[in-house]
């Protein structure tokens, strides 16, 4: 084993992850969009439930405070679109607390992008130019489906409409668990990444849309043309059985906002999970205006992985979490 | 007892499962976009040896399995019980029974260090070094002049296993065995 001091990437990956920092620089310059730098602390974090966010406690001009290290740089950057940047990117650290493993580690490099008055289709497909701009090798053609259809195909089941005890033996069958207690979304999560996620982007780049909308997270609802269910303006990104990028049709109703950070800490206190402080910025920044569009959250260690054949987002991180 | 959360979970870490200790073998943190997070998890299980896979929501936790990996001399058996002793210079003895031994039975021999598991005391499992030398008691007349040849024979070693060896090893010679696979590394 390599000694601890040392990097846990080879110096020649690091210097491939650099000509791919400018490769994804060029690819937005091209476009005319604004590379930003916003704060990785902030007074607000994610009240995501799903998401474990990392806090301190600093002295700053208004004495002792709690401050959020960010999950992700959504918040500060609609606050700038708010206030009319025009399209934005970032390549910003972020930090999740808990989320350890081959395709994980607690900090990370987040590709982010905003495109104002975009349609959703439209950037995912300008995250499929993206991916093709980064890796060198053809991943194969882009081909959409929708969340409902996966489940059809891969399980058979209509993850919509089907009984939710009938939900819960297959998933407690799957994971070999007990989920007699669980959430709709909890099953349909395990079956997900267990029994779908693993067979995306094989043949090329996957990319998932019309989630629930109870997995909305911060993208607009809207009626499936099917029967009128509803469902969220949401997609992911898939490569190689990777989860790369999540995008939204991003919710710009500053009331529908504040309920959804007042759902999420409400579960959070069910579930025994620490309350995150509402970011109450975003919400007046929301007030303003936020123009409509569409913005999206790509995994850029995972993207450097992926193009550089690695098995591991470690292999082409300087330091992972367990050398730093 | 302790306990160790699916984020302590790591290759090697002992917990119990259904009633059994079990070793970590393999830890996953699998998440969907923006789902819940799970934990699929390889554990042995240290009774049987079965390799389980199953899944946990991340931050469930097990109970820490009372597990030590510990080296022990091989002393003798009284055809019931196979006994070793503690090599850290207290004499302590443990008695492991044939279902403990498991294959290891075939590898047996007085004064050589074994890694026994004890699990609340009880041995539950005994590893042989990975290579050990044992003498031939019992195969076909050696083969002169054929030295360079690749054939190869059965021959009974002293702990009753029985290995391929080349044509020119003659009973009563002392080969070193690799354990794992059990096959003839050379004389020793």
């Amino acid at each position: 084993m390599a000694a601890d001091w040392q990097p846990s990437a080879s110096i020649e990956a690091l210097r491939e992850r650099s000509r791919l920092l400018a490769r994804v620089r060029s690819f937005f310059a091209e476009r005319g969009v604004l590379e930003v730098e916003t704060p990785v602390l902030g007074h607000g974090g994610s009240t995501d439930v799903h998401l474990q966010s990392l806090s301190c406690e600093a002295t700053t001009d208004t004495g002792r405070e709690r401050l959020w290290l960010q999950t992700s740089p959504e918040f500060h950057m609609k606050r700038l679109l708010a206030a009319g940047s025009g399209p934005i990117f970032q390549l910003a650290r972020t930090f999740r607390d808990g989320e350890v493993g081959r395709r994980h580690n607690v900090e990370f490099t987040m590709l982010e992008w905003y495109r104002p008055g975009m349609a959703l289709e439209a950037l995912m497909g300008e995250v499929d130019s993206l991916i093709r701009s980064v890796l060198s090798a053809d991943p194969g053609p882009c081909r959409y489906h929708r969340y409902r259809d996966l489940f059809r195909e891969h399980l058979g089941i209509d993850p919509f409409t089907l009984p939710l005890v009938e939900l819960r033996d297959l998933a407690a069958r799957e994971g070999g668990l007990d989920m007699s207690q669980a959430e709709r979304d909890d099953c349909l999560d395990l079956l997900m990444s267990h029994m779908i996620e693993p067979r995306l982007g094989q043949q090329g780049v996957d990319i998932v849309r019309d989630y629930p909308a109870s997995q909305a997270a911060l993208a607009r609802r809207y009626h499936d043309d099917e029967d009128g269910t509803p469902v969220a303006a949401r997609f992911e990104v898939y490569l190689a059985g990777l989860e790369l990028a999540n995008g939204y049709d991003e919710l710009t109703d500053a009331q529908e906002q504040a309920v959804r950070f007042s759902e999420d800490n409400h579960r959070r206190r069910q579930l025994g999970k620490p309350e995150v402080s509402v970011d109450h910025r975003l919400l007046r920044a929301l007030e303003a205006g936020l123009p409509s569009g569409s913005g999206v959250a790509l995994g850029f260690d995972r993207l450097v992985q992926l193009a550089l054949g690695k098995t591991c987002v470690a292999d082409v991180m300087a330091f992972a979490t367990p050398r730093c | 007892m302790a306990s160790y959360s699916t984020n302590e979970f790591k290759g090697g870490l002992k917990v119990m499962l259904d009633g059994d200790p079990c070793t970590i073998v393999e830890n996953e943190f699998v998440k969907p976009g923006k789902g819940q997070a799970f934990n699929r998890v390889k554990l042995r299980n240290l009774m049987t040896g079965r390799v389980w896979e199953r899944t946990f929501k991340s931050g469930e936790s097990l109970e820490a399995a009372d597990v030590l990996e510990l080296e022990m001399e091989y002393l003798y058996t009284d055809g019931e019980m196979w006994y070793f002793m503690l090599n850290d210079g207290s004499f302590e003895q443990y008695p492991a029974e044939k279902r403990a031994l498991g294959d290891t039975e075939k590898w047996l021999k007085e004064q050589v260090i074994y890694t026994v598991t004890l699990w609340n005391d009880a041995v539950i499992n005994v590893t042989p070094p990975n290579f050990i030398e044992l003498e031939v008691t019992e195969t076909d007349p050696g083969v002169k002049g054929d030295t360079a040849q690749g054939g190869s024979k059965p021959a009974t070693l002293s702990s009753g296993a029985v290995a391929r060896v080349p044509l020119f090893i003659n009973e009563g010679e002392k080969l070193k065995i690799d354990t794992r696979t059990g096959e003839y590394v050379g004389r020793a």
